[in-house]
């Protein structure tokens, strides 16, 4: 079992959701990672989603779009997140990561290095925004050999049929999209939310569900959270990335994860 | 001429693979719309029904067949093989590019879609899709990166006469790859009422096998329209390649004629060894990029980088899975022309022809006229003109640095 499995039993045992939070590898420069990492577990972050920047972020708003220029405006690469990983684990050996980006940087690398190495950096597994249940087998084989997870994404337009078909391929937990769009396009809709995760806690069989885009704030997490097993805060995070000093990003990050994570307890 | 113990060709696979490439990289959100794509696609393409109608649209509305033409004097110009034209150009809004939207269009007219969008790089393939919107009274916008709104104003212009609206990407390269992503995102939030024209062979799984299909008639018309002229096959294709349609189109109907030949030109920019140029088959990698598993043009880590074309509809890091298989496979063999070339070819078709051949087009004319000079009188060339020219007047004048 990663320790993705272990904290979710934990959290489960103790009756409380879990609080993922995402920010981009290397934003707005690569020395702020580590330390901004290290204030999201200060602040009650119970997950860590790392996000590796690419240069085609198909799936993303504008707020994370600019958030993965100002990692790309340092060259920052996939070897340099696994880095700010290795880096993070010398202090920090019980927060579950999850790498989150796109299939180009990873097929570049070649799977069974890029597998090897985060294995070896203390990676616990990935989400690959563009990288579909079907086309995942490959991928999925490689990193299960090195026990790390593959996340796969449940969106509103999925049946009820290929939810089933994409929870039994995926472990970890399945990330269930909460709208049509792209990240930070607007907030979640909660009685809409509640009503589909339902049914897709049901496909799950016991994995469990994350629910992310449009969690913002404590209210919004707050909103959500009865209906899953734990929420996902990215773009507000990466929003404050970019509009801060990079000597107050930590503090500032730790007030805003704790904020939320209040709300949710 | 088939040989009687070949398999036929056929792809792709039910999964959208040809050989290694294609398949379906999006998000998950987009899975059941290509689904539902699909299906429709695989019904259509047997419904009798659905092929008379787009037949007649073709016929009366984009005004096909379009001509093979003889080319004496480009041929006397070059001093070899016969070459031959396949006018493109003259179809209603002067480039290839409304075979494919006029039949998509019809299969979002069934899908009850009532918003297109589309991402253009030369702005050919907005105006096609601006063009259909208008004939069946559906809300249009396009998706063009900042640096193409600049140098194709004249067609951005044209897609506001049309009426639809043209939205300026300002992210990355600012070009087609960028429009694309922008494209995509938009489909992602409004892919209930909104349908996605792509405009080449390339994307997830249907659209390069549906792309194709629509643009296969160019191939089907200039087979027969050669024998007729001719009594035979020709010896070789030409096509550009940026996304690979106008090339597919040709070449998908010659795939199991084993005599054929069958030439990809990519654009060479500023020369393969510069770096600075946007020829994925000749100097990329397979990748995954906008959908499908293909020849990119990325840096070692895995980041996509900018390329470099003076014609705007070639300016493309990514290229159609089916020529990432057919490269592999050696049915097809893929080429680079460098800007100058181009831009040569483009000055000599305009005058031994009085034929005004758009940019991406002109590749194909210039290596035409290398490869021509090789081959004897005897051997025929049967070349895509894919566009006319107009559109590419000011990026020409201002070569010459002249203000029009
Ligand atoms: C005239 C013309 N030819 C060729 C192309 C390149 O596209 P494709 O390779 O899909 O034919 C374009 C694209 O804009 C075009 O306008």
């Amino acid at each position: 079992m990663s320790r993705l499995g272990e904290r979710f039993e934990t959290l489960a045992a103790d009756g409380r959701k879990a609080l993922n939070t995402y920010i981009v590898a290397g934003d707005p420069s690569p020395e702020v990672t580590v330390p901004a990492m290290h204030a999201l577990v200060r602040g009650g972050a119970d997950l860590i989603e790392l996000g590796v920047p690419f240069s085609d972020p198909e799936a993303e708003g504008p707020t994370i779009q600019a958030g993965i220029e100002r990692a790309l405006a340092h060259d920052v690469t996939l070897a340099d997140v696994l880095d700010m990983m290795s880096a993070f684990r010398s202090d920090d050996r019980d927060t579950p990561v999850v790498l989150m980006g796109y299939l180009n940087p990873f097929l570049r690398m070649g799977y069974e290095a890029f597998c090897k190495r985060a294995a070896h950096a203390g990676v616990d597994g990935i989400i690959v925004v563009n990288l579909p249940a079907e086309e995942a087998g490959t991928f999925r084989g490689a990193l299960h050999r090195r026990h790390m997870d593959l996340v796969l994404l449940v969106a509103p337009t999925t049946t009820a049929e290929r939810a089933a078909y994409i929870a039994a391929q995926g472990s970890g937990f399945l990330y269930y999209v909460s709208y049509k769009g792209v990240t930070g396009a607007r907030r979640a809709d909660a009685r809409a939310v509640a009503k589909r995760l339902t049914e897709v806690r049901a496909a799950a069989r016991g994995l469990p569900v994350l629910v992310g885009f449009g969690i913002k704030d404590g209210a919004s997490a707050a909103g959500i959270a009865p209906h899953a097993d734990g929420v996902v805060v990215g773009s507000a995070l990466v929003e404050t990335m970019g509009c801060t000093a990079a000597a107050s990003i930590p503090d500032r990050l730790q007030a805003q994860v704790r904020e939320i994570r209040d709300a949710l307890n | 001429m088939p040989s009687s113990n070949r398999i036929p060709y056929e792809a792709p696979t039910e999964e959208g693979r040809f050989g290694d490439y294609g398949g379906r990289f999006v998000a998950e959100t987009l899975i059941h719309a290509l689904d539902e794509l699909t299906r429709l696609y695989v019904s259509v393409s047997q419904d009798p029904g659905f092929q008379a109608a787009l037949a007649q649209e073709l016929k009366d509305y984009v005004g096909r067949p379009t001509p093979l033409y003889r080319a004496d004097r480009l041929t006397e110009h070059a001093g070899g093989a016969r070459i031959y034209l396949k006018r493109e150009d003259l179809n209603h809004t002067g480039a290839h590019k409304i075979n494919n939207t006029v039949g998509q269009a019809m299969l979002a007219s069934r899908m009850g879609k009532t918003r297109l969008i589309a991402e253009t790089g030369a702005g050919q393939h907005g105006v096609a899709t601006a063009t259909v919107a208008a004939r069946l009274g559906l809300e249009c916008q396009v998706y063009m990166g900042s640096e193409d709104i600049a140098r194709q104003s004249i067609n951005v212009y044209r897609m506001k006469l049309l009426g639809a609206e043209v939205v300026p990407v300002n992210a990355g390269s600012r070009t087609l790859k960028d429009a694309m992503n922008e494209a995509m995102r938009d489909w992602v939030t409004n892919v209930d009422n909104t349908h996605y024209i792509i405009g080449s062979v390339a994307g997830p799984h249907p659209y390069p096998m549906l792309v194709r299909d629509f643009q296969a008639v160019i191939g089907q018309e200039a087979r027969d329209q050669c024998l007729a002229a001719e009594g035979r096959l020709p010896d070789l294709l030409v096509a550009c390649v940026g996304g690979g349609s106008n090339a597919m189109g040709l070449f998908y109907p010659f795939v199991d004629d084993d005599g054929v030949d069958i030439v990809g030109v990519e654009a060479g920019g500023e020369g393969l060894a510069t770096g600075r140029h946007a020829a994925p088959l000749n100097a990329g990698t397979p990748g995954v990029l906008h959908g499908s598993h293909t020849y990119l043009m990325d840096d070692s880590s895995g980041q996509i980088v900018e390329t470099h074309s003076v014609s705007a509809g070639l300016d493309y890091p990514g290229v159609g899975p089916e020529h990432a298989y057919w490269k592999d496979l050696g049915r097809a063999r893929y080429t680079s022309v460098d800007d100058d070339e181009a831009l040569a070819a483009f000055r000599v078709l305009n005058q031994t022809e009085g034929i005004m051949p758009a940019l991406e087009s002109s590749h194909a004319v210039a290596w035409t006229l290398r490869e021509a000079a090789r081959r004897p009188p005897e051997d025929i060339i049967l070349v895509n003109l894919s566009g006319r020219g107009d559109k590419d007047i000011h990026t020409v004048a201002g070569i010459d640095g002249i203000e029009v």
